[in-house]
């Protein structure tokens, strides 16, 4: 007879080979001959509704029809002509609510084509077989600082370059590509692919990366714009929501996200303490990915506990039966209130929640679950406004990025007009790069 | 359950599913398998003269096109005929057929075109009582070089000498198997009857080169770095061949004659599809090439079940119903009228008829913001490009105006009745208006 799994949380509660398997790629790539497979199921939509509903607007039916003609390098030229950062979206778009989601062979037969793999298949092959596949217009000798080395930063310093400016990234963490290094689940983006990308990505040229830089205690916004033609910041979300909590501070509740980061850079898995009875409180895609994480790593029971109905949940019914089918329990309309323990975490306590006339609201019933580790995925904010506008917490933009102060774009996560998806965070930083470039050279 | 028994030139097959004489013929395991999984006959791999048999290429033979998914959709081969010893395949051959009696059995012979040739293999072909012998005069290449297959078959007069001396020295059904490789079939199949064939068989194989290597900038299938045409098949060939058939069917000198239809048979709806159109039985290759013997039985099934369900007791039934509703252009009814219609529950929004029409053909079809696509009856012009290529079948039909509607494209009010080409003002032979 096993013995109980001890309360934690403790590190090492799988065996190596489990770990592997719990945290290998999600999707795995296409074979050449599967992608022929798939490719041929597109039909080469007029107008196609899968670009429609891609932020980034990649002429999905003209890459498809490439790879079926034999030439998946020359797709993934199509694919990163659009989105620079596209071998990334073909692993983390919630693609199911995006080009998928719109495939007219969804409405036939309820099987998409298969666009994310596709896209993976090209944009690997040709990341795998070749270069850089772009090359940097003449010098204009203009200089422009981005803020932040994640999608929206990565994106519009590319698209920079690539018009011949010289780009400085002013990142404050250790690797650039933001929540693609650092904030994503590790089975969506295996073999240190973040890091690969951005390597890659920097192989145009003319971009450099400088670390520990954080906007506000490095460098300044004001001598930033002094000193640049122009900046764009793509600094994300830098603080987390708390949730004010009845109850002491207790051993054993963390940030979803400090937890992800951490994990994303563990060289070893079998390092990483996680509890026996783990919660996890939210309903968008940061709080699936912790808590099948969490599952990964071994804990006995995982609960993910969102405040409202599921159809309000922010991860799509995809994620949400990923966690389901990984052995993650999900609880709906129910709100945390209270923490209990003494010095150390063993009870979540929860109210039960229903939407109403006046929004959501506490029915007055509660239950507590056992929970040795709490964890918080409710949204994160925006750090310092660094004398921005901001509305809804988010820099205020218009047109391609534009902010109200002068010389300063924004894009990605801390402006508003996106869905927090690295999708858009791309086109948002790809679109603004343009507008930068229109200004600059007018 | 329909009888699919087939009597055709008098020998009888229990179903109309022969296979053609080609690589799956070419020997006594074959046969045997494909007769166990149900062919009605077999034209044996064609035979030649006696002495040291043809030598095939040692490289590739085969090359092939495909539709999505490498659906196979048109085979192309080099190969010769058998490049077994003659007296192997005459021994087989008795044996097949004395173990198979209710089976057709057929033996297709190419040799020179001599006479002697012809009379000293014709008696021994009759000795393996085989129940008839087709000509081999298609096939393209390689034996076309020699003089031979379609050498012959590009000339009526040698059709028709062959098969005088062929019925002159052979006393079973004559079979007389044509190429597609001319510019009217109808000449040599008058030929063949001229020269008092019971029946052709058609189409053989079309001249053609599947694909070329981009590398070695040669044919393919390559050998050695060069390539020769080969013999075109496979579903593919399918239309052509069922126009030759009914060019036959219908044409004044060779209405009545037999026919064998061959080209692209691969279901029982292609094989229905051949038989309508004057077809008494059909040959198979590429599909068993393809699928292997076993696709008979769906061929068997399946058009006994559309036999039953229009209540036909026999093959000879439909045999050759199609063939007057084939007619020359000049006689389509011009006060036929017909719009395009989308069913819009079946639409599944992915533009292909918009596209065909908006780029290629009338800018018969709008398009809302919302992807709803309609057509402009006003431009349509029926001409069926949006069916074809909409991806959802019945999704769009061609739907016909009622008589006395008015068409809005034209303006005129859709007349019930017959007009036509050669009644037409605009046809400067058109017959007078009496």
């Amino acid at each position: 007879m096993p013995a109980q799994p001890q309360t934690g949380p403790i590190a090492g509660r799988l065996p190596a080979d489990v770990l592997a398997r719990n945290f290998s790629d999600l999707h795995p790539p296409l074979s050449a001959h599967e992608a022929r497979v798939a490719a041929d199921r597109c039909y080469f939509c007029h107008d196609a509704p899968c670009v429609t509903a891609c932020p980034t607007e990649i002429d999905i039916p003209l890459f498809i029809r490439e790879i079926q003609a034999g030439r998946p390098e020359t797709a993934a030229r199509e694919i990163f002509e659009a989105n620079i950062l596209g071998g990334m979206c073909a692993r983390v778009c919630p693609t199911e609510v995006l080009c998928e989601g719109a495939c007219v062979r969804e409405a036939a037969e309820g099987k998409p084509v298969q666009i994310g793999l596709l896209q993976r298949h090209a944009t690997d092959s040709l990341m795998a077989r070749q270069g850089h596949p772009f090359t940097r217009a003449p010098r204009t000798g203009k200089r422009i600082a981005v803020v932040g080395a994640g999608p929206a930063g990565l994106a519009c310093a590319h698209r920079l370059a690539r018009h011949g400016h010289d780009v400085v990234i002013f990142e404050g963490a250790p690797k650039p590509g933001g929540l693609n290094e650092y904030g994503i689940a590790a089975y969506k983006t295996v073999d240190d692919f973040a890091a690969r990308e951005a390597a890659w990505i920097m192989g145009i040229g003319g971009i450099e990366l400088r670390h520990g830089q954080w906007l506000g205690r490095d460098v300044t916004l004001d001598a930033l714009r002094e000193e640049y033609d122009a900046v764009f910041l793509g600094i994300g979300l830098s603080d987390v929501n708390a949730l004010g909590l009845e109850g002491p501070p207790l051993e054993g509740t963390h940030d979803a996200v400090t937890f992800i980061s951490a994990l994303r850079q563990a060289e070893d898995l079998s390092t990483l303490p996680i509890g026996r009875d783990v919660v996890v409180i939210g309903g968008g895609m940061t709080a699936i990915d912790c808590a099948v994480q969490a599952k990964g790593l071994g804990a006995e029971t995982v609960t993910l506990v969102y405040r409202r109905a599921r159809e309000r949940m922010g991860a799509s019914l995809y994620e949400q039966e990923l966690a389901a089918r990984r052995g993650v329990r999900l609880i709906f309309e129910a709100a945390p209130v209270a923490v209990e323990g003494e010095g150390r975490l063993s009870a979540v306590v929860f109210e039960r929640m229903a939407e109403g006339p006046d929004g959501l609201a506490s029915t007055g019933e509660r239950f507590s679950l056992p929970a040795d580790q709490l964890f918080r995925a409710v949204g994160q904010r925006l750090g310092d406004a660094n004398g921005l506008e901001i509305v809804h917490g988010k820099v205020v933009t218009q047109g391609r990025g534009r902010t109200g102060m002068d010389k300063v774009w924004a894009g990605g996560d801390c402006a508003g007009g996106g869905d927090d998806l690295t999708v858009t965070a791309v086109a948002q930083g790809r679109d603004a790069a343009e507008d930068i470039h229109g200004s600059l050279m007018e | 359950m329909a009888d699919l028994t087939t009597r055709f030139l008098g020998i009888e097959s229990p179903n109309p599913f022969w296979l053609a004489s080609a690589p799956p013929t070419d020997k006594e395991y074959n046969v045997r398998r494909a007769f166990e999984a149900g062919w009605g006959g077999v034209v044996w791999k064609t035979l030649g003269a006696e002495g040291p048999p043809v030598v095939n290429v040692n490289g590739p033979r085969y090359g092939a096109i495909y539709g999505a998914d490498r659906r196979l959709l048109g085979l192309n081969n080099i190969e010769l005929i058998t490049d077994r010893d003659l007296e192997t395949n005459l021994e087989e051959m008795a044996r097949v057929k004395a173990d198979y009696p209710d089976r057709a059995l057929i033996a297709s012979i190419m040799v020179p075109c001599e006479e002697a040739a012809w009379k000293a293999i014709l008696p021994r072909v009759e000795e393996t009582n085989a129940d008839g012998i087709e000509l081999n005069f298609g096939c393209p290449h390689g034996m076309s070089e020699r003089g031979m297959g379609s050498a012959v078959g590009q000339v009526p007069e040698y059709i028709e000498m062959v098969t005088r001396w062929c019925k002159q020295y052979y006393d079973r059904p004559v079979i007389v198997k044509l190429t597609p490789n001319i510019t009217d079939v109808r000449k040599p199949a008058e030929a063949a009857k001229r020269g008092g064939a019971d029946a052709v068989s058609l189409i053989n194989t079309i001249n053609s080169i599947t694909s070329v290597d981009l590398d070695l900038m040669a044919p393919q299938p390559t050998i050695d770095g060069k390539g020769s045409h080969g013999g075109y098949c496979g579903p593919a060939v399918k239309p052509i061949a069922l126009s030759m058939v009914s060019e036959i069917a219908r044409h004044e000198a060779t209405r009545g004659l037999p026919i064998s239809g061959i080209g692209g048979v691969t279901t029982w709806r292609d094989a229905a599809e051949f038989m309508v159109l004057g077809a008494g039985t059909v040959q198979v290759c590429t599909a068993v090439m393809t699928y292997g013997f076993r696709i008979v039985e769906e061929m068997c099934a399946g058009l006994s079940d559309w036999m039953d369900e229009k209540g036909y007791r026999s093959t000879s039934d439909f045999v050759g119903q199609a063939v007057p509703n084939v007619t020359d252009w000049k006689n389509l009814n011009l006060n036929y009228v017909t719009k395009a219609r989308i069913d819009q529950d079946l639409c599944i929004k992915c533009g292909r008829c918009y596209a065909a029409c908006e780029d290629t053909s009338h800018q018969a079809i709008a398009m809302t913001p919302d992807r709803v696509f309609e057509v402009i009856d006003a431009e349509c012009v029926a001409c069926n490009l949006c069916v074809d290529v909409c991806p959802v079948e019945n999704c769009i039909d061609m739907v016909r105006m009622a008589p006395g509607s008015v068409d809005p494209r034209t303006g005129q009010v859709v007349s019930d009745d017959h007009a036509d080409w050669t009644t037409h003002p605009n046809n400067p032979m058109a017959q007078a208006a009496e």
